[in-house]
């Protein structure tokens, strides 16, 4: 039965969710904008109390529960908006496990899962991260060069190679005792079959923070550079089960991909709050100045102004439906590769539209640095570039409508 | 909570729909269109699957009870098979949905029955109006009371089967709020010109100019209700249809590029190819969802069932006009010779911007 109503469980949670946004994250904005590398740690200390006292490691999806309806995915969804609404910079600083839990959960065995997770319901906030793009390669995940070698006398695996773009990459390794998910290939000959997903531990020697970057937006979250060298980690880090580890086929890349499944709506969904914030704004500041907007009207009857903050509330709304459809799929165990590409890319494309359109309509006010439209328009436009960009999204979505696997549709 | 799985009823419905309008409705869209005449036969095939009927109550000879969501799965459907014959089949509503969304429970018992009897018959409506800035909620059309009638007056145009309708609703401005007035054929000062109306699209179907020189009803014709639900339930069909429009042209353009060679490739193969098909799949699927959602709010009685129904045809005639030009672009030449669909389908996929009136759910 199609039912658009939010559980009411999930209606409890984003209300308290939005107290935090309103008041944790909205009064810093500006300052951790300002402050690029300072950290946040009043809204992480709080968020991580808050979720230690509900029981949970909060961002963390999967759920114990067998029988019944599942809201995991739905529930990390509506937070993720929520919180990204408040302050998408700062929201990537929510300590409890982000996407290398989400590799951990996705590829990871029974006893990987605790050993590794168990960490989000300590008494200190904990972060991860998760390492893929390196400097020559991006969307092209397949040519990866950071190698794992076995050493078999020692039953280590030694990595070597540098990882770029790190997001909370410095709180996983130096602010917290977190780990990172390291993408290497064990046979570099081999492309996508060799690849597989190590976790690196906060404080394993020859794993080094080289370089923090400096961005356009989310300028609260750190982004940086992994070195590794001679990092040696214990055989048992490799993620996964002994099959996959030893033969070589590209199950784990494909569990890469699954990964994405997962966190492709998630990024969307971080999308979506960020649009919602501006077009809010947006109309709060033109009611101020005497415009509302006439619904109801034919097109050929509305303002400039008036289309445009229409076209946005499809945009958003439509949107949002799909990164909900996305999470529902996968609450619900359907397949749902296709539809969390859509939702990345709509989602995507659309927060960019609406800040950059904002902007516009409020001319000298959109671009004014008093308001907080300029620093949401920056904000937006990771959403089309992380987690896949906008193309490789396209590129995904495109396979799957057309039945073509990535040898036929390059 | 969230679902977006139809019911079981939905889903067999769905597929009644479309087997209904891939077999049937799609295999005689062409021959219609080329010799401007949709098959009777056809639109009583169509009637037969019951979707009026299943929004009427057993008290007013139906067999179920109005859902607009139910009603936009299937206007979906048949619209993806063909437009004209989605219009053609569902034209009765236009007739039946204002007397039930707005009419008295006299005009109900009176009328109701009689539009959903076992054949398919012309009964229709009037709304839309010749000028660019034809506004639904601020109609030319007029009416005005006077003494224990009601007297209108302006023109209508895109009347469906105005010709041979037995009775239609007519929407006027009545001191400043649009209302439905039952007018029977032949009433005096009512103008059906006989000739048919000529559209860029929707050739397979009468459509006609109505003129009201003072036509006379009495005040026991006026449909007493607010107009907002019938309007709602004209938007919402005219936007699920335009999904269906639009999943038509995407399907075929994708097959065909999936089949077309070039350069040693498929042109499917080519990511400016692609990259439209990505594109459109995810607008569709956007838009759809946009349409259950006003759907829903119209079956739960949100109060913002209005907006969201307008936003989603807002988006809709976007959506169709996007999709169906690349479905066109993607055939190059080929989409423009009309022994493809695609073109049909655009010149349709321009119309909805015009539609708001031709369907209701």
């Amino acid at each position: 039965m199609i039912d658009f109503e939010i559980p009411e469980k999930i209606a409890g949670i984003r209300n308290v969710v939005e107290t935090v946004a309103v008041n944790m994250m909205r009064p810093v904005s500006r300052y951790f904008d300002e402050h690029e590398h300072e950290i946040p740690w009043d809204y992480i200390n709080f968020m991580h109390t808050a979720t230690r006292a509900m029981g949970g490691s909060s961002m963390a999806a999967s759920e114990g529960k067998k029988e019944g309806p599942r809201f995991g995915f739905q529930r990390l969804a509506v937070m993720v908006e929520m919180l990204s609404w408040g302050d998408a910079g700062i929201y990537l600083d929510t300590p409890g496990g982000m996407l290398g839990s989400a590799a951990v959960s996705a590829t990871g065995t029974p006893e990987q899962k605790e050993r590794f997770l168990a960490r989000f319901r300590g008494e200190k906030p904990t972060f991860d991260a998760m390492c893929m793009t390196e400097p020559h390669c991006g969307s092209d995940t397949a040519s990866i060069r950071t190698t794992a070698v076995l050493d078999k006398e020692k039953n280590e695996w030694v990595l070597n190679g540098e990882k770029i773009f790190v997001t909370a990459g410095h709180k996983a390794l130096l602010d917290s005792e977190g780990f990172i998910v390291v993408w290497a290939t064990i046979d570099p000959s081999a492309g996508r079959a060799g690849m597989r997903p190590f976790v690196v531990e906060a404080g394993t020697p020859g794993c080094q923070v080289t370089n923090m970057e400096y961005k356009m937006g989310i300028r609260a979250s750190d982004t940086v550079t992994v070195v590794l060298q001679d990092c040696r980690i214990p055989f048992e880090n490799i993620l996964g089960s002994p099959e996959v580890i030893t033969e070589k086929s590209s199950t784990s890349f494909k569990g890469a991909m699954a990964t994405f499944d997962a966190t492709r709506p998630i990024v969307a969904a971080q999308a979506i709050g960020l649009a919602r914030a501006t077009l809010e704004l947006l109309k709060e500041m033109l009611a101020e100045r005497g415009v509302t907007i006439r619904y109801g009207l034919p097109r050929q009857k509305l303002t400039s102004i008036e289309k445009d903050v229409i076209d946005m509330e499809i945009m958003l709304r439509s949107a949002w439906w799909l990164v909900l459809k996305a999470v529902w799929m996968m609450d619900n165990g359907k397949p749902n590769a296709l539809e969390s590409s859509m939702a990345k890319v709509r989602a995507g494309d659309v927060v960019n539209r609406i800040t950059q359109k904002a902007v516009e309509i409020m001319g000298p006010l959109g671009y004014s640095r008093e308001y907080l439209l300029e620093k949401w328009f920056r904000d937006a436009k990771i959403s089309d570039i992380y987690e896949g960009t906008g193309q490789i999204n396209r590129l995904v979505v495109a396979r799957q409508l057309l039945g073509y696997r990535s040898s036929e549709l390059r | 909570m969230y679902s977006f799985e139809p019911s079981d009823e939905q889903k067999l419905l769905i597929e009644t729909a479309r087997r209904f309008a891939t077999d049937e409705l799609r295999k005689a869209a062409h021959e219609a269109e080329e010799k401007k005449e949709f098959p009777l036969p056809l639109i009583n095939k169509g009637w037969e699957l019951g979707i009026l009927h299943a929004s009427i109550p057993e008290a007013y000879g139906g067999f179920g009870e109005r859902s607009a969501l139910t009603g936009a799965l299937a206007a979906e459907e048949f619209a993806y098979g063909d437009l004209a014959g989605a219009f053609a089949i569902g034209t009765p509503s236009l007739f039946a949905l204002p007397i039930l969304l707005a009419g008295s429970e006299e005009q109900k018992k009176q009328h109701l029955p009689a539009v959903i009897a076992a054949e398919w018959k012309p009964y229709t409506a009037a709304l839309v109006e010749p000028a660019f800035d034809f506004d639904p909620n601020d109609l030319k059309t007029t009416a005005k009371a006077e003494g224990s009638d009601y007297i209108l007056t302006g023109e209508k145009t895109l009347v469906p089967f105005a010709a041979q309708a037995e009775m239609m609703i007519v929407f006027a401005k009545l001191e400043n709020e649009t209302k439905g007035f039952i007018v029977p054929k032949g009433a005096a000062g009512l103008q059906v010109q006989e000739e048919r109306e000529k559209w860029m699209g929707l050739n397979a179907l009468p459509f006609h100019r109505v003129k009201l020189d003072g036509v006379k009803v009495p005040a026991s014709n006026l449909l007493p209700g607010d107009f907002a639900p019938v309007l709602d339930a004209s938007r919402l069909a005219v936007a699920a249809m335009a999904v269906g429009v639009a999943k038509a042209a995407f399907e075929y353009s994708r097959d065909y590029a999936k089949e077309r060679d070039v350069f040693g490739v498929k042109v499917a193969q080519k990511q400016a190819i692609a990259f439209m098909f990505a594109e459109m799949a995810t607008e569709i699927e956007a838009i759809r969802l946009l349409a259950w959602e006003a759907a829903w709010a119209i079956d739960n009685k949100k109060e913002d069932a209005s907006q969201k129904a307008y936003l989603a045809l807002t988006g809709a005639i976007d959506m169709a006009m996007m999709v169906t030009d690349r479905a066109v672009q993607i055939l190059g030449g080929h989409g423009y010779i009309r022994d493809h669909p695609v073109e049909l389908w655009m010149r349709n996929g321009r119309g909805f911007a015009t539609f708001t009136g031709l369907a209701m759910v």
